[in-house]
């Protein structure tokens, strides 16, 4: 049990898959200024990447390797997310309609977020087990949450200030995602040498 | 070879198919945002925006297809509500008539012709044949619909007057502030 | 008695020595009076009279109208010269609906009666006669005084606070008249406390006007009434500070003294139900400080209502050197203006020519975060923060920080370091927000209006569409009978 809680730790703090491993930039810098809209971004995120790590897993192992193709993995990876996606954009279309006009095109874009296609192959790459998979996608993407609503947080902030003509909009806020960035760096600190 | 093409072939139809299905449980009845939207507007249909009555104007706008600027009768007020409802920024630069309107009768042109009175879509204005229209300023959302069809130009819009009760303190400069 | 402990609040310099000590004198009688039909918050009065009429001292000029208003009277004899519109006391200076009197220098009253045991009447036969008297809030807020006690009795008042705060910088128009009237007022208290069946009455008196806690204190000897000397502090005569330093008691968030069972009136507002009461007077002067650097001789003079304030200004010698500013009220909340045309009304307490040294104007710098300003509030909210979110056009987040709770007492805008114009702020967004509210509430009946019409237009095009049908179908049953009747011919 406690080897889970540590790895949900580790994937979403010290491995942070936006701010360490600059996984999903886009809808970082994108759907950011507002903080109720980047923690519904969040958990739409959420639901993708836990959906698609395990049934990237699932694909993996009981289609790609009995037949062979793993050479294919990127096409069928491809496939399960847009269809996760699809149904993702459904679901909050019914549900939230304002919401879903507020995401705008973040929302299919999840598709092509680079942290939804990276965790599984990350993944196959470390040849995890199911469990540990599952777990690797969802603590990853609570990190993905967690960072999109502090930074949201932090440009509502500088909203409110008087930023020099030189650094208004889109350049303060860079600034603020490296000192961010930075400031995760120190979560390193929790392994110990 | 066979086996990639038939398993990717099945894998895209299973999805599909999944897809399919749910498409049918989460269909959208209509568009609830263009209902939500068309709460917002004022429904006095002047058509203003370029869209025919409110009904269509909403339909834009929860389609992105128009700016929450459009409706000059709904002013200030109803660029903010639809800026919140649609999660956009409102950029109050946009708002073009910055200061609010009325529809104001000049009594001594006025040849009571009733032709503006019929086209009000809010009857603010009151009158009869061959007798002066005046206007009900708490009706009126300056549509301009009256200006159009008045034949000695007697009707025009005039910005409200500000009375006490309306005024108010202007917003403070930001000469180098940064309150 | 216990005093209890007041949030924030700043300590301006009193400079009430400069008029404090002189005895009121009454204003001489001015040539014309400018008499708005508004002096009170709610709807403006109607006028009874027309121009050339010749009134009386005391008579009716303009009836209540409505629940939320006040009547006003005649604060003079002579003749009405003018039913129009005049500038207003406040900052904008805009025309207000005004009725103009030509004095005629007898200063006739109408025939008035003498309660000999006012403290017969029932309560609501008092709050009558305070409606009658139009007499409004004479502390500044102007809230009419009878639906005050209506509202109050009906809801059922445990404390009674008379509130002798005084806090604002300048005025000594409360101070004087407590130590001049004291028993003319604690008989007006009495009169209050009868009306609205309060248990407790308290008369809160700040502790920098010795000469009023101690006249107070000689006048309320055998009665119910209690004087508690507060500390000095601004802005301790606003409602909510004077109901929680003395019952310890907060007012909810939005919510009325009432709501915690607690009735607040000005000291002078009950000099002026005593007067209504027992002479039948109704309120048609007030005691006003005219005050300030600027000002030659400094007093408190009894104007009547309409007065130019030029004419205080004048009484008053004059400016001894130029004034920066010119204000009608305290200098923390008081409204500026620059038309000295402009007449006293019943909220005004005082008239400030303020120099250029007093207003202390700087430029405005950033903000640097020292949250003096909230240590200030006496409210308990964030200045810095809901000025920030104004800056930027972002009132629904303003109002979130409590905006709504903001008393406009300028504390935090007196301690700014910066300069920064909070209370301003704030000022211009409440008004931005009523406006916007009010084009809501608007927009909302148009609306209805449009729905209203689109039905009924609908309605007759349907009715038409079927007397038309009932047209053809009578037509067509006519041509059957006929063409059966033929058939039968042939």
């Amino acid at each position: 049990m406690s080897e889970y809680l540590l790895l949900l730790l580790s994937t979403a703090l010290v491995n942070n898959v936006v701010l360490v491993k600059f996984l999903g930039l886009c809808p970082f810098m994108g759907i950011s200024k507002k903080m109720d809209t980047a923690l519904s971004m969040g958990l739409a995120t959420t639901f993708v990447i836990t959906f698609t790590t395990a049934g990237a897993w699932l694909l993996e192992h009981w289609l790609l390797m009995p037949l062979g193709i793993q050479y294919l993995r990127i096409l069928t990876y491809i496939l399960a997310i847009a269809a996760v996606v699809q149904f993702t954009e459904m679901v909050i279309r019914k549900v939230a309609p304002a919401l879903y006009q507020v995401l705008g095109i973040y929302l299919p874009l999840i598709t092509t977020n680079c942290a939804v296609l990276g965790l599984p192959l990350l993944n196959v790459q470390e040849k995890s087990g199911f469990a540990v998979s599952l777990m690797v996608g969802f603590g990853s993407s609570v990190g993905f949450t967690l960072v999109l609503v502090l930074f949201a947080g932090l440009r509502e902030r500088i909203a409110l200030a008087t930023v020099s003509a030189t650094f208004a909009g889109a350049p303060i806020a860079f600034i603020t995602a490296g000192l961010l960035a930075l400031a995760f760096m120190g979560f390193a600190g929790l392994v110990p040498h | 070879m066979i086996a990639a093409l038939t398993s990717l072939t099945i894998l895209g139809v299973v999805l599909g198919l999944i897809l399919g299905v749910a498409a049918r449980v989460f269909r959208v009845e209509g568009n609830k945002l263009a209902e939500e939207v068309l709460g917002i507007l004022p429904g006095s249909q002047c058509g203003q925006c370029g869209f025919p009555g409110c009904a269509g104007a909403a339909q834009a706008l929860a389609e992105g297809r128009a700016p929450v600027t459009l409706c000059p009768p709904g002013g200030r007020a109803v660029v903010l509500a639809l800026a919140a409802k649609l999660g956009k920024d409102a950029d109050m630069a946009d708002v073009k008539e910055s200061v609010p309107m009325i529809a104001e009768v000049k009594e001594e042109i006025c040849i009571g012709c009733t032709r503006c009175f019929k086209v009000c879509p809010t009857d603010a204005i009151m009158g009869a044949a061959q007798q002066i229209h005046s206007v009900f300023r708490e009706a009126c959302t300056a549509c301009g619909k009256c200006e159009e069809v008045c034949p000695t130009e007697s009707i025009k819009l005039q910005p409200i007057p500000v009375t006490l009760q309306s005024w108010y303190w202007h917003k403070p400069l930001a000469t180098g502030s940064a309150a | 008695m216990k005093l209890f402990n007041l949030r924030g609040g700043v300590h301006p310099e009193g400079r009430k020595d400069l008029s404090a000590d002189i005895p009121v004198r009454v204003l001489p009688l001015p040539k014309l009076l400018f008499v708005p039909l508004q002096q009170h918050i709610g709807a403006p009065a109607t006028p009874v009279v027309n121009v050339g009429d010749h009134v009386l001292k005391g008579q009716l000029i303009a009836a209540a109208q409505g629940t939320v208003s006040s009547a006003i009277h005649a604060p003079t004899s002579g003749v009405i010269v003018g039913l129009g519109d005049h500038a207003a006391p406040h900052p904008s200076g805009l025309p207000v609906p005004t009725i103009t009197l030509e004095s005629d220098g007898n200063d006739a009253w109408i025939t008035t009666e003498t309660v000999t045991d006012p403290f017969a009447l029932s309560a609501e036969d008092i709050a009558a006669r305070v409606a009658a008297a139009g007499i409004v809030g004479l502390g500044g807020a102007t809230f009419p005084a009878a639906l005050k006690l209506n509202l109050s009795r009906n809801s059922g008042v445990q404390t009674l606070i008379m509130n002798g705060g005084e806090c604002e910088p300048y005025l000594t128009c409360d101070d004087r008249i407590m130590r001049e009237r004291a028993l003319e007022i604690v008989e007006g208290i009495r009169l209050i406390a009868l009306a609205v069946a309060a248990k407790e009455v308290l008369v809160g008196i700040e502790d920098n006007k010795p000469e009023a806690i101690a006249a107070m204190q000689s006048a309320v000897k055998g009665s119910e009434v209690k004087v508690v000397a507060m500390p000095s502090m601004y802005p301790m005569g606003s409602e909510k500070q004077i109901i929680q330093v003395l019952t310890g008691k907060e007012i909810p968030a939005g919510g009325r003294p009432a709501d915690i069972g607690v009735l607040v009136h000005n000291v002078a507002t009950a000099f002026a139900v005593q007067q209504a009461i027992r002479y039948s007077r109704p309120l048609l002067s007030r005691i006003v400080t005219v005050s300030g650097g600027a000002i030659k001789a400094a007093c408190n003079v009894e104007a009547l209502v309409g007065t130019p304030v030029q004419e205080l200004i004048d009484f008053a010698g004059g400016y001894s050197q130029p004034a920066a500013r010119l204000v009608l009220g305290g200098p923390m909340m008081g409204q500026q203006f620059s038309n000295t045309n402009v007449p006293v009304v019943k909220g005004t307490s005082g008239v400030l020519a303020l120099t250029s040294q007093e207003i202390g104007q700087a430029e405005a710098s950033p903000c640097i975060r020292c949250s003096t300003c909230v240590r200030a509030c006496p409210v308990g909210l964030l200045p810095l923060e809901m000025a920030a979110h104004i800056r930027i056009s972002n009132l629904a987040g303003a109002v979130t920080l409590g905006l709504k709770d903001c008393i406009s007492c300028g504390s935090c805008s007196y301690v700014c370091p910066a300069h920064i114009p909070l209370v301003h702020y704030f000022n211009y967004a409440k008004g931005d927000l009523a406006t916007q509210e009010r084009a809501k509430l608007k927009q909302e009946a148009t609306k209805k209006l449009a729905e209203a019409r689109n039905e009924r237009i609908a309605r007759i095009e349907r009715e038409r569409a079927e007397a038309a049908a009932k047209r053809k179908a009578a037509r067509a049953a006519k041509e059957a009978a006929a063409a059966a009747a033929k058939a039968e011919v042939v």
